[in-house]
């Protein structure tokens, strides 16, 4: 068996409009890929298909060998946990209501970890990505930008995915931000064998984290 | 001791034309119910006509606040101290903090001094049309009617939206489409100094560096832009000055060049050094929280070079443009 995350010829039409066209992208444990191109290329779009959070039109996803169909909550606990994805704009993504702590918490409540030891791993995880305690009791409205991706990123982790998709996760961060939130990313990775890839704009950024790059052209087919 | 840079650059000729904008021991702070926010501290600064200053800093450092204290948009619990003033080319000069909400209403927002928002969705009235507030804009502003639909078109082209687009409601606007019609809206009275506070949140990089550019043409014939950004690429691609912002304080203010050779400030440094192309390292520890400031320099937990001094007694005031306020500032640049 390989391990490896992987879109076979993927095909994504939005509105009749092809967004995706017969994409394929392999993403091995332990490797970080980089994928850039321009403003409408799709990359986002493909992240979201390996994510499965968007069924594809054509193609279809592997996940260490295991062809999956359908999107991510018609799908096993077991499967669903094994790729976590983080996006650009954390507001966006979370719930207003959740403390940072129950945020980083509740993927691990809805698969049946007891309160008591979900609490325990969310601290442990508040404090690898560099959240104070005191942090932990807001809200996301009371937090920074910053403050909140790094809950977002605790988040994704909580389940040790095998395989993590950053979806232009840093770009609103400044320098020092998008450094740490690299390094704990790096270091989850070495320890845990994982795969990354880094959907990026940001040139310099990828030449400096990932270990390889490919360029997905404007009209989706990839030549990397 | 600090160290003075070279103060040549294209945009900012200190001391020549006369400042736009001048502020002096500007500070803010807001009382909640058992604390009070340091957010903005005894902060001076200048900008003149065709200078493009880039303030930049971390999310939550103060620097937002600072666009809106100079503004008069802050919220009944913030208390405004020090001075701002303004000299537009055309017409007197301003007392910001103290003129009072009518003259700002009727004379200053928008017409002197522009504001780009952070969030665009909350500037725009969602049952106007971006046309419809557009041209409502430009004939506020003295556009005869007959010119102001043509007048919208050129705006929306100049910011990078489709001219088509501006006949959609905010709501069918995307994230970057909604900052790109705000940008146009606060160019549309011209005014000589606009605030631009992240206004490339959202949008991909091709329309980054877009606003980017359209910011530094203003500059370039003569108005003048206050960037707010969290982005060192950003600020390095159009700015002639920048000032670093930490925990309510600009901690370094000089020309973009001399700071990105040479940085004196050990916060400037840091932030250069997280840089992907550079160390891509991050400053070790946390800003601290905005309530509860440490007594001396608030950077020293942070801090390779503090000593004792810098635990105790507050760095010094920053002196002016190429200064850094520290006790130990990095050495002389070469
Ligand atoms: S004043 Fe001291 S602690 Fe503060 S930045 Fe300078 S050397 Fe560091």
């Amino acid at each position: 068996m390989t391990s490896a995350l992987v879109a076979h010829q993927i095909t994504v039409h939005y509105d009749r409009q092809r967004v995706l066209d017969r994409v394929d992208l392999r993403i091995a444990a332990g490797e970080t890929v980089g994928l850039r191109g321009p403003s409408g290329s799709g990359k986002s779009t493909l992240a979201r298909v390996l994510a499965l959070l968007h069924a594809p039109d054509g193609g279809h996803v592997a996940l260490d060998g295991q062809r999956l169909a359908g999107v991510r909550h018609r799908l096993p606990a077991a499967v669903r946990t094994r790729v976590a994805i983080l996006f650009q704009s954390p507001r966006a993504a979370t719930d207003p209501r959740l403390t940072l702590a129950e945020l980083i918490a509740e993927p691990l409540r809805a698969t049946g970890t007891p309160r008591e030891a979900a609490r325990a791993r969310a601290r442990e995880l508040a404090d690898l990505v560099g959240l104070t305690p005191d942090l932990l009791a807001r809200r996301p409205h009371a937090v920074s930008d910053g403050q909140l991706q790094r809950a977002c990123l605790a988040r994704a982790l909580v389940h040790r995915p095998g395989y993590l998709l950053c979806d232009e996760a840093t770009a609103m961060l400044d320098a020092s931000t998008q450094a740490h939130l690299a390094a704990v990313v790096t270091d989850y990775q070495r320890q845990h064998g994982a795969g990354v890839l880094l959907v990026s704009h940001d040139a310099a950024l990828l030449t400096r984290w990932a270990t390889r790059v490919v360029e997905l052209p404007a009209g989706g087919r990839p030549t990397g | 001791m600090t160290t003075t840079a070279p103060a040549t650059t294209t945009g900012a000729r200190a001391g020549r034309a006369p400042a736009l904008l001048d502020v002096e021991g500007l500070t803010v702070r807001f009382r909640l119910r058992d604390a009070v926010v340091h957010a903005v501290t005894d902060l001076r600064l200048t900008v003149h006509p065709g200078e493009l200053l880039a303030v930049v800093g971390e999310s939550g450092c103060g620097k937002s606040v600072l666009a809106h204290a100079l503004l008069g948009l802050l919220p009944g619990n913030a208390t405004v101290t020090g001075q701002a003033r303004l000299h537009p080319p055309a017409g007197n000069p301003v007392d910001l903090l103290g003129c009072g909400e009518r003259r700002l209403a009727r004379e200053v927002r928008g017409r002197a001094l522009g504001l780009v928002p952070q969030s665009p969705a909350t500037a725009l009235t969602p049952v106007r049309t971006g046309r419809r507030l557009l041209v409502e804009t430009l004939r506020a502003y003295g556009h005869p009617r007959r010119d102001a639909d043509p007048a919208a078109d050129r705006l929306a082209v100049e910011v990078g939206l489709d001219p088509a687009d501006l006949d959609r409601y905010p709501h069918e606007l995307s994230g970057g489409m909604a900052q790109r019609l705000v940008t146009a809206l606060a160019l549309a009275p011209d005014p000589p100094l606009l605030l631009a506070d992240e206004p490339t949140t959202g949008l991909d990089r091709p329309l980054v560096d877009h606003t980017l550019d359209l910011l530094r043409r203003r500059c370039d014939t003569g108005a003048a832009v206050l960037l707010i950004t969290h982005d060192l690429a950003a600020a390095r691609r159009v700015a002639d000055t920048i000032a670093v912002m930490y925990a309510s304080r600009i901690v370094e203010h000089r020309p973009a060049g001399a700071l990105f050779d040479a940085p004196v400030h050990p916060y400037s440094a840091g932030l250069l050094d997280a840089l992907p192309d550079r160390a891509f390292r991050p400053v070790p520890g946390h800003p601290p929280m905005l309530t509860d400031l440490p007594p001396g320099c608030a950077f020293a937990p942070r801090c390779e070079r503090a000593t004792d001094t810098c635990r105790t007694a507050p760095a010094p005031a920053l002196p002016g443009p190429g200064r850094a306020a520290c006790h130990h500032p990095l050495g002389a640049p070469a």
